[in-house]
């Protein structure tokens, strides 16, 4: 297995620091308000932990936040915490080569069939790899 | 933050660089790729407030590899002017910061 590569991916206009490295970088005020988190969050969460856990191993989280971190501006500033964590999660069990970009593809596209047929909504956005 | 994956060591104390007390200033580099040490530290001077343990690298641990030689990770102190030129809080402020050993160099005491 190819080591992946190591790369930074400097903020714009912000001195040479990591798209992640914000710390100190004004963003406005923090939204105070306490939300409840959506069922497939929840399952992210339970996901990663059970994946980085001693008996899966399947990556650490120092992993989970690198791939997390090369998402570039665009994509880290406008997509949400688990919808990050969920997309490194994809792309890092494809990178260990416990499941394929096929698989993946091919049961994303029989669930979207499913709820087609169900007339269940599915969301629309494509997650880039 | 300190991380489940590393253990506290008996051995860390006598391994370590930097004692607490000591003035450390973090290192003023760029890294190339995952790095646990913010840039918002990086060429500040703080005080060791205590050694926290050896751990794997997460540098390393990152791109799948063992994550050694282990690092020492110390807890730092730092006094919030320091950090912000135009911090306008108590003079007394501080904040404290996961730093690996590999990120400090011995600082001038203030």
């Amino acid at each position: 297995m190819p080591s992946p590569k190591r790369k930074t991916i400097p903020r714009r206009d912000a001195g040479g620091r990591a798209t992640h490295d914000v710390g100190g970088l004004e963003f406005g005020p923090i939204d105070r308000q306490e939300h409840d988190l959506a069922l497939w969050e929840k399952r992210t969460d339970a996901m990663l932990i059970l994946l980085v856990g001693p008996k899966k191993g399947a990556f650490t989280i120092d992993a989970h936040r690198r791939v997390i971190e090369d998402y570039g501006q665009q994509t880290y500033d406008r997509i949400t915490y688990y919808e990050k964590w969920i997309r490194a999660i994809r792309n890092l069990i494809v990178e260990q080569g416990i499941v394929s970009r096929e698989e993946i593809d091919q049961r994303l596209a029989e669930v979207r069939e499913r709820f087609a047929k169900t007339g269940r909504q599915a969301s629309k956005e494509r997650i880039s790899w | 933050m300190v991380a489940r994956q590393g253990k506290l060591q008996a051995t860390a104390q006598s391994g370590s660089r930097f004692a607490p007390g000591e003035a450390v200033r973090v290192a003023e580099r760029p890294a190339l790729g995952h790095c646990r040490t913010p840039w918002y530290l990086r060429g500040k001077t703080g005080v060791v407030a205590s050694v926290q343990g050896i751990f794997r690298n997460p540098e390393r641990l990152a791109y799948h590899q063992p994550g050694l030689p282990k690092r020492v990770l110390y807890k730092v102190r730092f006094e919030q002017a320091a950090i912000w030129d135009d911090y306008r809080g108590h003079a007394g402020d501080h904040l404290e910061a996961d730093i690996y050993e590999h990120w400090l160099e011995p600082g001038k005491a203030r």
